[in-house]
């Protein structure tokens, strides 16, 4: 070994271990701030580590360098705005939009070094080379799909929903196979057909997926975009590459899963069943609520002000009407009222698991009042009122009584075991699932209907007239 | 390094990533899913060393830092935002009462 390698080589080792300890420390809510850093430090210390190999031995030439400036200088600039602009509610599709972008690079890369040969091309070469273009292509196309999305940009179109798409789909994958082949036959023309058609797959498989299993996907094209990294690895013959790349793949499918059992749904039924509601319309989830009462805010003040327990069970809508802080408001006045509030964090309320948490916690709200699904629902009982705001599916008490539900079997928050339950809503438009909500008919809940922020605005205002919160 | 010697790597580097995350609160599976994905943006290393190699070859150049930029996009904008998330979590105990 030369020194240029003896010092890569010991980097990329540093590196390596600061990426593995990073992803560790990120799962522990002590560590995560601290292993982020260390994770960004490891990174920017292996590329320290590759310029100096390039450095020492055959040196990096002027015009090289002045590509490397320009393309880090744009890229990182509009990274780092967009990370400091982006509201906190539009997290899952900021990640998906990175994730996208981390496939291109990977197809890029792999696109450039098929065309323009920086090393004799040999089988593998040409392997890892056709992998990374396939995995890169569904990464980027997929990613951006899901940000459309979510983003609402793109609806979900009604063919999609039908048999046709597997057909659909099926014929893009046989079409990239064939493609894959070619390629390593060593005909390069047929580059572009895998490039549009993996592309086309993306798209094909993301595009039939309902909002609600969004988070699940992009998880899992995270995990893909590790693989094309790796895959990029044996192109440019990387091992720090391979170990990244793999090491997030990895993780990626680990955390999938996690997310999935969340929300008791299968990674297969996520990804080939199409979206919930495109099920459940069919079967028993559409019926007609017969029992519904309508409170004013009015009413709710005064309840929430006799009571001595109340719980805030906070979901999608909160987060769609950015009435976070508003929230918080309400329950400091209940707070300095000597009422006891805690909030109860259902695993995927919010946009994603763990969304939820971070927007309270933007609000202020102190980590020990959210309380998660399996400590909180035993206290729902000794509870006076339970305060649902934007939540549907999840306080949907069908998941446990109606075993021809679609959504039997999924966790949900007991709300109706509390003494009264109000549900602030826009109106009685279904949830993600489309279901009937059963918890609307029952006689101790109440509608408060209106925009999440405007009805909490009104609320403070009520609970200010009842002289609640001032000392 | 022979392709064996990285298959090697790759399937260390697999068992080693499925070790390391265990169990996760919900809490951080978004900042933890952000924050794998920053790292994903590892492929600025192979972008780089196209750029590198390019030895003058100008397509090959304007590619290499193209993916440059949008894996720094990734990287960058990735351990930002992470941080923004993480940072709300870290506030907490100095607003208690």
């Amino acid at each position: 070994m030369t020194l240029p390698e003896i010092i890569q080589f010991v980097i990329d080792l540093l590196a390596v271990l600061l990426l593995a300890l990073g992803i560790k420390g990120l799962s522990k809510v002590k560590s995560a701030r601290d292993a982020n850093r260390l994770a960004a430090f490891a990174m920017s210390l292996s590329v320290v580590g590759l310029l100096s190999y390039y450095l020492g031995t055959s040196g990096i030439a002027i015009q090289s360098w002045i590509w490397i400036i320009i393309g880090s200088i744009i890229g990182s600039l509009f990274g780092a705005i967009l990370a400091k602009k982006v509201p906190m509610t539009s997290m899952p599709e900021t990640v998906a939009l990175f994730n996208g972008c981390g496939g291109m690079s990977s197809l890029l890369v792999a696109l450039g070094v098929a065309i323009f040969p920086i090393s004799s091309s040999s089988l593998i070469n040409q392997v890892s080379i056709s992998v990374s273009i396939f995995v890169g292509a569904i990464t980027f196309t997929g990613s951006i799909v899901a940000m459309a999305k979510l983003q609402g940009w793109l609806s979900t179109p009604g063919w999609t929903q039908s048999k046709v798409r597997h057909f659909v789909n099926i014929v893009f994958a046989v079409a990239s196979l064939i493609a894959f082949f070619d390629l390593i036959n060593g005909n390069t023309s047929s580059i572009w057909l895998l490039v549009i058609v993996s592309s086309l797959l993306g798209i094909g498989v993301t595009l039939p997926i309902g909002g609600a299993d969004m988070p699940v996907v992009i998880s899992l094209l995270n995990s893909y975009s590790g693989i094309a990294a790796a895959a990029a690895g044996f192109v440019v013959n990387s091992q720090l590459l391979i170990i990244a790349g793999a090491m997030v793949g990895a993780a990626g499918l680990i955390l999938t899963q996690v997310m999935c059992k969340g929300m008791n749904r299968s990674l297969v039924s996520v990804l080939f069943g199409g979206s919930l509601s495109a099920q459940s319309t069919a079967s028993s989830g559409s019926g007609e609520y017969t029992n519904i009462t309508s409170c004013s805010v009015e009413e709710c003040a005064l309840t929430l002000e006799a009571a001595n327990k109340v719980i805030i069970v906070p979901g999608y809508g909160l987060a769609v009407a950015q009435a976070q802080h508003t929230l918080r408001e309400v329950t400091k006045k209940l707070e300095q009222n000597g009422i006891e509030v805690v909030y109860a964090i259902h695993p995927v309320a919010g946009r994603m698991p763990g969304h939820m948490n971070v927007l309270l916690a933007e609000a202020d709200v102190p980590y020990e009042q959210l309380k998660e699904m399996d400590v909180v629902n035993p206290d729902f009982p000794a509870t006076d009122v339970v305060l649902v705001l934007g939540a549907n599916d999840v306080v949907n008490p069908q998941a446990k009584n109606d075993s021809s539900s679609p959504l039997y079997g999924m966790p949900v928050l007991d709300v109706q075991e509390a003494r009264t339950v109000f549900v602030i809503k826009r109106g009685m438009s279904a949830g993600y699932s489309g279901i009937k909500n059963d918890l609307f008919d029952l006689p101790n809940t109440s509608m408060v209907f209106g925009d999440a922020k405007k009805v909490l605005n009104d609320l403070i205002g009520e609970l200010k007239d009842l002289g609640v919160g001032e000392k | 390094m022979s392709f064996i010697n990285l298959l090697w790597v790759l399937l260390l580097g697999s068992l080693l990533g499925l070790e390391l995350i265990g169990k996760v609160p919900p809490t951080l599976h978004t900042p933890l899913m952000s924050g794998a994905n920053a790292i994903s943006g590892i492929t600025m290393l192979a972008a780089l060393t196209c750029i590198v190699k390019a030895e003058g070859n100008l397509p090959l150049l304007i590619i290499g830092s193209v993916s440059l930029g949008f894996a720094l996009f990734n990287v960058v904008g990735g351990f930002f935002v992470t941080d923004r998330m993480l940072a709300m979590f870290s506030r907490k105990p100095s607003n208690k009462k």
